[in-house]
């Protein structure tokens, strides 16, 4: 049961009642959520990479990473005991861990600006074309429909090509605008499911206009939703990037795990047996796809509204 | 006369009136539904009207377009004398007046909105003042004291009865003329279903709030209602105060309902054949004369007015509103008891 | 001889939250060729004591007394033998069974399979036929056996759930809410079929309900349960005339008698809810509720008593003549 508020006849203010309210809702999700110990363990892992991309210039300084100071390496050397080459060079001569670390940057970075992307779109298409009948909505409908079937590689070099310079920028908004569909097809079914009961009803008739009831009703009872499958396009996002990372469509200044792979293929590295440039980058790209996986699932059993919890 | 319906005939404006009403569907197979085929509605000031039928016999959809939320086809909906405009302003305007609670408690409230909220939705949706104290009071007078206590709960955590309270709280909030409901206690507990009526009674005793009560159940019409209406297939076929249609029933399909009542012991039951038809295909004539017992047992033939059934359509009831002191009729739609005008 | 016995039966649901005593100590029998009623509301525990008849309740809740069908234990039967007794023996009609059919499967075939799994010597042509003959006793053309559920109105589907129940010819039939989400009309007419399917065929009917007036008119004998109790018991038109237990007459005043002028705007009902199973108060659960409860009821340990030949009540009041009928 949850707390009653008033205490010898005190009369609350609104504001206390929601925070209160926001109160007693946070614990009960994180008491949940800590049930689940693969949820915990992708926890665990994502926090260990933002930590790495925070520290990344505070644990290799910024000069590991120029190609003209590291003229004097050796190249492909194999790991030694000096930290900074724990996992020796790559192809130019700079230090792996340093790449590897600062590798994580461009990765959450755009993985999650991008989702947000992804998710906003995703969700304002979603609830419109699932409220709206009639040509708007239809036509919200085959929108996305469209967008789902398009060719995911083609479209992004063809955007890539077409918005100019490769600039990081540019690969969120192109991830950004490729990943919505997926959370917008999810967001329609459930604002259908929930445009079906009958407290949209009621809201109708209390004098709620359309924006109304998809902002106070379907919205809250989509955002859990919403929001476990974000995080699950994270881990889609961070693949795509990598892959266009690998095909050389990124921005080349920028130390991405998909570039590393890509200098690794393209110097052979594999014939000379350099595993300490091909693996651990891959390794990197499976853990943090992983973490948000695991999280991702979690959320949403947690998260599921037919439990009626928060 | 008891006095509830003595002080309805003193105040006798009328809030809500339905003109000539119809309002079509698309059948599920092709076809149009007539769900609602020509009404008459009268409701006045304090009055509690039980509107009674089985399922598909419009009462639903008289109810929903009442509110609104349908549109005729034909025929208007008047509220205080002005017909309805289905314009985003003017509609929200006349939603602060009339309000609903519907069957299912449970389903009729955000399962993610506190009781507060629910109850505030409606003053925040009119941008109306003193939020708090109107949610304060609405809660009260739906019998849920003190109301702090309940503005942190959450529906699931309330009983079936509270939910009620709270969806109809939520309508009190707005200070409406009218509450419709629709078989506001079918998913209660039968014990639990007194207190939300004689809520309802007391809502009107203090308000004067009028209420038109959508409902299959006769027994509850037999406890609150002053006047009753009952409809088959989108039509009156019968009205009048409560006691005189049920303890003196004058169309056919009224006698039937009443006599699988179980409450009526002694009364043999008049159990029709089939199941209600489909309001895309009306039978020709009365509508009713398939299933009517006076037509299978040779009643109809005897007065001479079978060929009528088949034939003609009874006219259409007009709304019953008395004039000065007179006192409401009692009318149903049956040859039998209005003979057609021979030719 | 009763063909259903259920003696001193107890089932105690065991969820993360602790025990919950959905069923206690209720004694009910059911001869061949009776209908019998049982009336409650929600947590009363009628819709478990069905389950308890077929075993149909969940691995972890734990059960006590004895359910005899036809004079066998249904707690001792092996696996085996309970196989062939659901359905068998006893059938249920279970509640919103309007959904149970399978959308995409013709009704005959549906009415087939329970004959064909259950009796090994059956053909299809021959269960096809008694298909057909079920169908006609519950008064649907045999065509129906080639229609989709989609095509059927609900007071047709329900009664191809009573035929599907019939399919193997058991000795007892429990329905549960058979009528909810019906018209009356046609309410009416499903209470008149199964009355009569239970005196044809000589069957033990058990049917339960919230809706104390469904029971009226067509069982023999009525139990109302209250808290996973049965409060009173007695034969139908006894009970209802003359009904004993406070609770009782509160249920009856929800159902008013048209046309008797006390009822009309004097809605009545009790105050407060039904109580939850896993939550109950002391002595008589209904004490909190109950217009004629006094100090005594609040620890007091009721039993089932006679108040009067065939009838029973548990009520220290009534026992004790105060507030008798």
């Amino acid at each position: 049961m949850s707390a009653d508020v008033a205490e010898a006849g005190e009369i609350p203010s609104v504001r206390a009642i929601r925070w209160k309210r926001r109160k007693v809702a946070t614990t009960r999700f994180i008491r949940a959520f800590s049930q689940h110990g693969p949820g915990l363990l992708g926890v665990g892992i994502l926090l260990f990479f933002v930590v790495v991309a925070l520290l990344a210039p505070v644990l290799f300084p910024r000069e590991l990473l120029d190609p003209n100071a590291a003229l004097s390496n050796p190249v492909y050397a194999p790991p030694s005991s000096e930290f900074d080459f724990w996992l020796g060079t790559e192809d130019l001569g700079r230090s792996v861990l340093a790449e590897l670390a600062w590798g994580t940057r461009p990765s959450l970075v755009v993985g999650i600006l991008a989702s947000i992307m992804a998710m906003i779109i995703g969700t304002l298409v979603g609830i419109a074309s699932g409220h709206f009948r009639g040509l708007f909505g239809g036509s919200l409908e085959r929108l996305t429909d469209w967008f789902l079937v398009l060719p995911f590689i083609p479209t992004v070099i063809v955007l890539q090509a077409v918005l100019g310079e490769t600039s990081i920028w540019i690969t969120v908004v192109v991830l950004g605008i490729t990943s919505w569909p997926g959370t917008a097809r999810l967001v329609r079914a459930q604002t259908l499911s929930v445009e079906a009961r009958p407290y949209i009803e009621r809201a109708k008739v209390l004098g709620n206009g359309d924006w109304a009831q998809m902002v106070r009703h379907v919205l809250p009872n989509v955002m859990p939703l919403v929001i476990a499958n974000t995080t699950l396009t994270v881990a889609i996002v961070i693949l795509s990037m990598t892959t266009l990372a690998f095909l050389g469509l990124l921005d080349p200044n920028i130390i991405s795990w998909g570039g590393m792979l890509d200098a690794a293929d393209a110097t052979g590295a594999a014939a000379q047996g350099a595993w300490w440039f091909l693996i651990p980058p891959g390794l990197c790209v499976i853990g943090v796809v992983l973490a948000f996986t695991l999280i991702g699932r979690t959320l949403e059993v947690v998260l599921n509204p037919r439990l009626g919890s928060n | 006369m008891s006095s509830a319906a003595e002080s309805v005939e003193e105040a006798a404006e009328t809030v809500v009136e339905v003109d000539d009403l119809t309002v079509t569907f698309e059948g599920r197979e092709g076809g149009t539904a007539r769900a609602v085929d020509g009404v008459n509605l009268a409701m006045r000031k304090g009055e509690i009207i039980a509107m009674v039928g089985e399922s598909g016999c419009g009462k639903t959809t008289l109810a929903r377009t009442i509110l609104g939320l349908e549109k005729p086809a034909a025929g208007r909906v008047l509220s205080h004398g002005e017909p309805l405009q289905y314009g985003g302003r003017a509609l929200k305007a006349y939603r602060k007046n009339i309000q609903l609670v519907l069957q299912d408690p449970t389903g009729s409230l955000n399962p993610r909105h506190s009781v507060y909220e629910a109850v505030a939705e409606g003053p925040r949706t009119h941008g109306m003042d003193d939020e708090t104290g109107r949610v304060s009071r609405a809660l009260s007078m739906a019998g849920l004291r003190p109301p702090e206590r309940f503005y942190l709960r959450y529906p699931h955590e309330l009983s079936g009865g509270q939910r009620q309270r709270v969806v109809i709280a939520g309508a009190l909030a707005l200070d409406p003329d009218v509450i419709i409901a629709d078989e506001p206690v079918s998913s209660l507990d039968a014990s639990v279903r007194g207190e939300i009526l004689a809520l309802m009674l007391k809502l009107r005793e203090d308000l004067g709030l009028t209420l038109l009560v959508v409902t299959h159940d006769l027994g509850l019409a037999w406890n609150i209602a002053d006047r009753i209406v009952v409809m088959y297939l989108g039509r009156v076929v019968e009205q009048g105060p409560t006691e005189e249609v049920l303890n003196n029933p004058q169309h056919p399909y009224t006698r039937a309902l009443l006599s699988v009542v179980p409450e009526m012991h002694g009364t043999e039951q008049i159990v029709l054949t089939g199941e209600t038809p489909d309001p895309t295909k009306i039978p020709n004539g009365c509508r009713f004369h398939p299933r009517c017992q006076e037509v299978r047992n040779g009643v109809a033939e005897k007065a001479g007015v079978l060929e009528a059934c088949t034939s003609i359509s009874p006219a259409i009831l007009s709304a019953q509103i008395p004039v000065g002191a007179a006192e409401l009729g009692h009318d149903a739609a049956c040859h039998l008891v209005t003979p057609p005008p021979t030719a | 001889m009763a063909v259903l016995d259920m003696r001193d039966v107890s089932l105690t649901y065991h969820p993360a939250e602790g025990p919950v005593p959905a069923v206690r100590g209720v004694n009910l029998s059911v001869n061949a060729g009776e209908v019998v009623g049982v009336a409650g509301e929600s947590g009363c525990g009628k819709s478990t004591l069905i389950s308890t008849v077929l075993r149909l309740y969940p691995k972890s809740a734990t059960v006590d007394g004895e359910v005899l069908i036809d004079g066998e234990n249904v707690f001792d039967m092996k696996w085996n033998r309970m196989r062939a007794v659901r359905w068998g023996e006893a059938a249920v009609v279970f509640q919103g069974a309007l959904h149970s059919l399978n959308p995409i499967q013709r009704i005959g075939k549906q009415l087939v399979e329970p004959i064909l799994v259950h009796d090994k010597g059956a053909t299809e042509a021959s269960a096809m036929k008694k298909v057909q003959g079920l169908l006609e006793q519950v008064g649907l053309p045999a065509r129906h056996a080639n229609a989709y559920p989609h095509q059927l109105s609900g007071g047709q589907k329900q009664r191809i759930m009573i035929a599907l129940a019939l399919t193997c010819d058991p000795k007892v039939l429990l329905c549960d809410e058979p009528t909810t989400a019906l018209d009356v009309m046609v309410q009416a007419q499903i209470l008149d079929l199964l009355k009569s399917i239970a005196v044809e065929r000589s069957m033990g009917m058990l049917i339960i309900s919230h809706d104390l007036s469904v029971l009226s008119t067509n069982c023999d004998r009525i139990a109302i349960m209250y808290a996973g109790q049965v409060v009173e018991q007695g034969p139908a038109l006894d009970l209802f005339q003359h009904p004993a237990h406070p609770y009782t007459r509160a249920l009856m005043g929800a159902f008013p008698t048209i046309g008797d002028g006390e009822s009309r705007y004097a809605p009545s009902g009790l105050p407060g809810d039904p109580p939850f199973p896993g939550d109950l108060p002391s002595g008589c659960s209904f004490h909190p509720r109950c217009p004629i409860a006094t100090d005594e009821c609040t620890t007091a340990h009721v039993v089932l008593e006679p108040v009067a030949p065939g009838r029973d009540a548990a009520c220290i009041h009534v026992n004790q003549g105060v507030g008798a009928p």
